[in-house]
């Protein structure tokens, strides 16, 4: 695999990452997508910061499926692996909350912070990028329950941590309290009214549904198991 | 208080003639030394409790001088539930459902102060205490117990054992509130007259 000259991680004579030294906190090399992305999509990329050689870019939030499409497919970039979805808020009421992809291009060596901004008052509504990592599941479920952001278009969007019965709010949300807002016995009693086996279906723990979406070489190895076992093509 | 009545059990007139007394007692002793002996535990590990509940039971410590060396991981199994570690309220009903799986007589070891109290976990999230939710008769403290409490704690339960009485069965009775009764309290009304006197944790132990 070839590196290009601008790769964050130098490489040693044989290829291997070379762990970086002496990384300013400021104002560091920025990460070559950002070029990219500003010719690609102009005024959708908002302002970008580097901070101990991570960049972080905010982008508008018309534009964020878009732009993580391209980073994924565009193969000068291929920013391949979904690290994290995540939210901040914070306590400067003024501040707008942010939502969080960290991506990396495994390949290229290249990390990527991109944030959208969201208006407290407004909507707490950005895309869900399911349709590009699969990943994204859990990822975008567990920022749902914490933060109270819905992900449109992910088609399962329900509470992650919490259980689904769960009415007190969004826990990592600045204006809740950190004991809940019910008393001790009445989270207890709603805890213990929760039926923890009411989602553990034969649908949800059979693999036949998931093996349309099975990459080949899994799907080949499944099938030349069954045969194996059974001895002749398709039959039981 | 709301509770099935206690059976009228724990006393026993003495028949110097019939000379059962001494029949049941050296019963409950046979009876009880066996169960000493032989308490299997169930492990409900969740946090670094469980670490060192491991550590009890591996060589050095060795679990297996208290014939406790056959961990069952099937509560039907299980003599002893040793609750290690932090449980979050979303675990709650799985483990009240393992207490209620497993036969009786059955014990409850609390291990650690996230067990024992919620610990540092004073939060949204947590129990304060499996107490609120199924009984517990050893309690070990600790953040978290070293092997040698685990053990002094073992060691409480055995002589809690050996107290045992047959003829007492009272308190392997599981009780359960029994709402024909004139004293019974209901769930709310428990919760409003225990909330302004709990304790830093605001515990209460009404919760069905």
């Amino acid at each position: 695999m070839t590196h290009p000259a601008t790769s964050a991680i130098a490489s040693d004579a044989n290829g291997s990452p070379i762990t970086p030294r002496g990384v300013p906190h400021h104002d560091g090399a920025v990460n070559p997508s950002i070029a990219a992305l500003r010719a690609h999509f102009g005024e959708a990329i908002g302002r970008h910061a580097v901070v101990w050689g991570e960049t972080t870019v905010y982008v508008d939030r018309a534009a964020l499926f878009a732009v993580i499409q391209w980073l994924h497919d565009e193969p000068s970039q291929r920013y391949d692996y979904l690290v994290d979805v995540t939210a901040v808020e914070y306590r400067d009421a003024v501040r707008p909350l942010e939502v969080v992809w960290h991506l990396r291009a495994l390949g290229h060596r290249q990390f990527l912070r991109i944030k959208v901004e969201l208006d407290r008052q407004g909507p707490l509504v950005v895309p869900s990028i399911m349709a590009i990592y699969t990943g994204a599941d859990w990822l975008e479920r567990e920022c749902f329950d914490m933060f109270g952001i819905r992900f449109e278009g992910h088609p399962d969007l329900r509470r992650l941590l919490m259980w689904d019965s769960y009415a007190e709010g969004h826990p990592l949300r600045k204006d809740f309290p950190l004991r809940g807002r019910f008393s001790r016995a009445e989270q207890l009693k709603q805890a213990l009214a929760a039926n923890p086996e009411a989602r553990y279906s034969m649908n949800e723990l059979t693999i036949a549904e998931a093996f349309d979406v099975l990459p080949e070489d899994m799907k080949q190895r499944l099938a030349d198991e069954r045969v194996a076992r059974h001895g002749l093509e398709g039959g039981e | 208080m709301g509770l099935t009545p206690a059976r009228a059990l724990s006393t026993t007139t003495v028949d110097p003639s019939a000379q059962d007394s001494w029949v049941t007692s050296r019963l409950d002793f046979l009876v009880n030394w066996a169960r000493t002996g032989s308490l299997w535990p169930m492990p409900f590990g969740t946090a670094c409790c469980a670490i060192e509940f491991m550590s009890t039971a591996a060589s050095r410590f060795d679990l297996a001088r208290f014939g406790m060396e056959r961990l069952s991981y099937s509560p039907r199994q299980a003599d002893v539930l040793i609750c290690a570690g932090r449980v979050p309220l979303k675990l709650a009903p799985v483990l009240r459902r393992i207490y209620q799986q497993m036969p009786q007589p059955k014990w409850v070891i609390s291990m650690g102060a996230c067990a024992s109290t919620g610990g540092m976990f004073d939060n949204y999230a947590v129990v304060q205490g499996i107490d609120t939710i199924i009984p517990v008769d050893v309690y070990v403290p600790g953040c978290p117990p070293r092997p040698e409490a685990l053990m002094h704690a073992i060691l409480m339960l055995q002589q809690k054992v050996r107290q045992d009485r047959l003829r007492d069965r009272t308190q392997h009775v599981e009780i359960v509130p029994d709402p024909t009764s004139q004293l019974y309290i209901p769930a709310s009304r428990i919760d409003e007259l225990s909330e302004p006197f709990g304790n830093a944790v605001n515990q209460t132990r009404s919760a069905p």
